[in-house]
């Protein structure tokens, strides 16, 4: 009986999980239906773009996750302590909202704030030197932008999970703490931070795997920067320019497929041993 | 629920009763926090209050005033007028195909989802542990891992540019199935169960009138997930139903090139003026920001966790 009800669900899995990376896996190692080994792969390698996107990306990753971890902890720890109710919600809500803004969305709005001449942030901009859209999107300070907007976009959402996570830890910990003396800070640093070593290696490795992943902002962004944000900028918008400028399926499929594995390696290691979820 | 929230009230009663006497040390590590949050304020919701005011300026008001100032209400219907005229209305086809793609896999999610999560945790059949693994490790993959590979596996069965090639896709949600497992192993006993089962009902029966009417809340949760994370979806339909099919998400990024301002090479002969532009960005996530003030009890409360994924 669970089969029959499990049954539709099973198919998407197939067909939308399993069966695209199973056929990416297929395009990754063939050309034109035949095996050629390693080839697709080789050739992506070689690409004069290819290398200059892994460290985009790798940048881009390194300080978005520096900035998730240390604000997203520091905030949750915050506003957790905020004793006045409505105060706690409305800051928690706050940091939320732009979760709304997933997507193009997101990286349109902030096409406005990173322009000096609307930006309402504009006094910011000029501090650090920026007096036009196109300075503020170099490439050598992209990433740095990029990962104010991924953290801008998501890192409310991980404040609320963080929040509910400290919520769990019991009275009898946090009492027994008190009463030896110890601080907000002794409190955050010795109890409740190892307390929530799991969701933080959770939200790390959800992110870094998203991250790798990077495609909206970066395209979105050289569509309006006048081609100072290049169209390669990252991994998947190159596998994007692979199968849609060059038709280059295979190798298209060799650069998702590395992502894939990337992700899927992070994936199983968590689940099998990040301890958050209870298996039988 | 209910117990956690008591949980929270004793505990702040038990706070309150309980405050630490103010040092200067105290003081100083508490306006630290104070600044600290007021700065994380500002900087999550500035940009929103801004966009919220720019569409109420004409384009040389954004430019020249002060960027809090308000607008009139007659420039605001002008900026609409002229978003909604844009190539004879393209922005509500847009906001049409988003609406049916996003409701037609909230559809098909739930359809499929929540038997899937019952039978998982309180069913026993072959293949159960790993289906459940195979979730869980799905689950946790960014899905834009697999637009390619999903674009590529399309593309092999023609079906780009249909409907199909984003609600199907958008209709495969382990995530949901995952909440769902969670929800009913926890809150629904098999006890009660195979009560109604001695009782002699069929299968079908007990899982549509004993398991369903209690799974209202992970049903809304569910769909509250499923509906705002595909209506701001833009990797997927970008490359799967291009053009007059594409969802909001995608238009008004394709409204960029004809922006003057970002785009002074663009050939286009009509423009947006930034404050449309302003205007587009708002429509294109109003109803997700309505889902959310209506929802905000529960989004605040840390329940959701893992909701969010990248």
């Amino acid at each position: 009986m669970g089969t029959i009800f499990s049954s539709g669900y099973t198919i998407f899995l197939l067909a939308f999980g399993v069966g695209p990376a199973v056929y990416a896996l297929f395009l990754a190692f063939t050309k034109n239906g035949a095996f050629v080994g390693f080839d697709n792969f080789v050739r992506v390698f070689a690409d004069y773009r290819f290398l200059p996107a892994v460290g985009h990306v790798a940048l881009f990753v390194v300080v978005w996750l520096a900035c998730l971890i240390v604000f997203v902890v520091l905030l949750a720890l915050i506003v957790h302590a905020i004793r006045i109710r409505w105060l706690s919600t409305t800051s928690r809500f706050l940091f939320y909202i732009p979760g709304a803004l997933a997507g193009a969305s997101s990286v349109l709005l902030w096409l406005f704030v990173l322009d000096p001449a609307v930006s309402p942030v504009s006094f910011i901009l000029e501090a650090f030197g920026k007096e036009s859209f196109v300075q503020v999107v170099q490439t050598d300070t992209l990433h740095i932008v990029l990962a104010i907007i991924a953290f801008w976009t998501g890192a409310g959402g991980w404040i609320v999970i963080m929040y509910g996570a400290l919520n769990n830890i019991s009275d009898e910990v946090m009492e027994a703490a008190r009463i030896d003396g110890a601080g907000p800070i002794n409190t955050a640093w010795h109890i409740q931070i190892p307390l929530l070593r799991k969701w933080i290696s959770y939200m790390a490795i959800l992110s870094l795997a998203a991250g790798t992943q990077l495609f909206v902002e970066p395209r979105v962004l050289a569509q309006a920067s006048k081609g100072v944000v290049t169209q390669d900028y990252s991994l998947n918008q190159l596998a994007f320019l692979y199968a849609f400028r060059q038709n280059d399926f295979n190798g298209s499929a060799a650069i998702s497929l590395v992502l894939l594995v990337v992700a899927l390696g992070l994936s199983v290691f968590f689940v099998f041993r990040g301890g958050l979820f209870e298996r039988e | 629920m209910v117990s956690l929230n008591a949980n929270n009230r004793t505990r702040q009663l038990a706070r309150a009763g309980r405050l630490r006497p103010i040092t200067p040390s105290v003081f100083l590590g508490r306006a630290l926090a104070a600044a600290v949050v007021v700065f994380f304020s500002l900087f999550f919701i500035v940009p929103i209050a801004w966009l919220l005011i720019a569409p109420s300026k004409d384009g040389r008001q954004l430019l020249l005033e002060n960027p809090f100032s308000v607008g009139t209400l007659d420039q605001f219907a002008a900026n609409w007028e002229s978003l909604m005229t844009y190539q004879n209305g393209l922005v509500w086809t847009w906001l049409g195909n988003s609406a049916f793609y996003a409701t037609a896999a909230l559809v098909i999610t739930l359809v499929i989802s929540i038997p899937a999560g019952y039978a998982l945790a309180l069913t026993e059949f072959r293949g159960r542990h790993l289906l459940l693994v195979t979730t869980l490790v799905v689950m946790l993959i960014p899905n834009t891992a697999l637009v390619l590979p999903v674009f590529l596996e399309l593309s092999a069965v023609r079906l780009i540019g249909s409907p199909l090639a984003v609600i199907l896709p958008f209709s495969f949600f382990p995530f949901g199935v995952y909440l769902t497992y969670i929800y009913f192993s926890t809150t629904i006993s098999r006890d009660l169960l195979d009560a109604a089962r001695i009782d002699g009902a069929s299968e079908l029966r007990v899982f549509g009138q004993v398991a369903l009417p209690l799974a209202t809340p992970v049903v809304a949760l569910v769909g509250f997930f499923s509906f705002t994370g595909n209506w701001t979806n833009y990797f997927l339909p970008f490359v799967t139903v291009p053009g007059r099919a594409a969802p909001i998400q995608v238009g008004i990024a394709e409204l960029l090139a004809n922006v003057p301002q970002f785009n002074p090479t663009s050939a286009a002969s009509t423009t947006i003026d930034l404050p449309v532009l302003a205007l587009a960005t708002l429509l294109s996530v109003a109803p997700v920001l309505i889902v959310f003030l209506f929802s905000q009890r529960f989004l605040v409360t840390g329940m959701t966790a893992g909701g969010t994924k990248g």
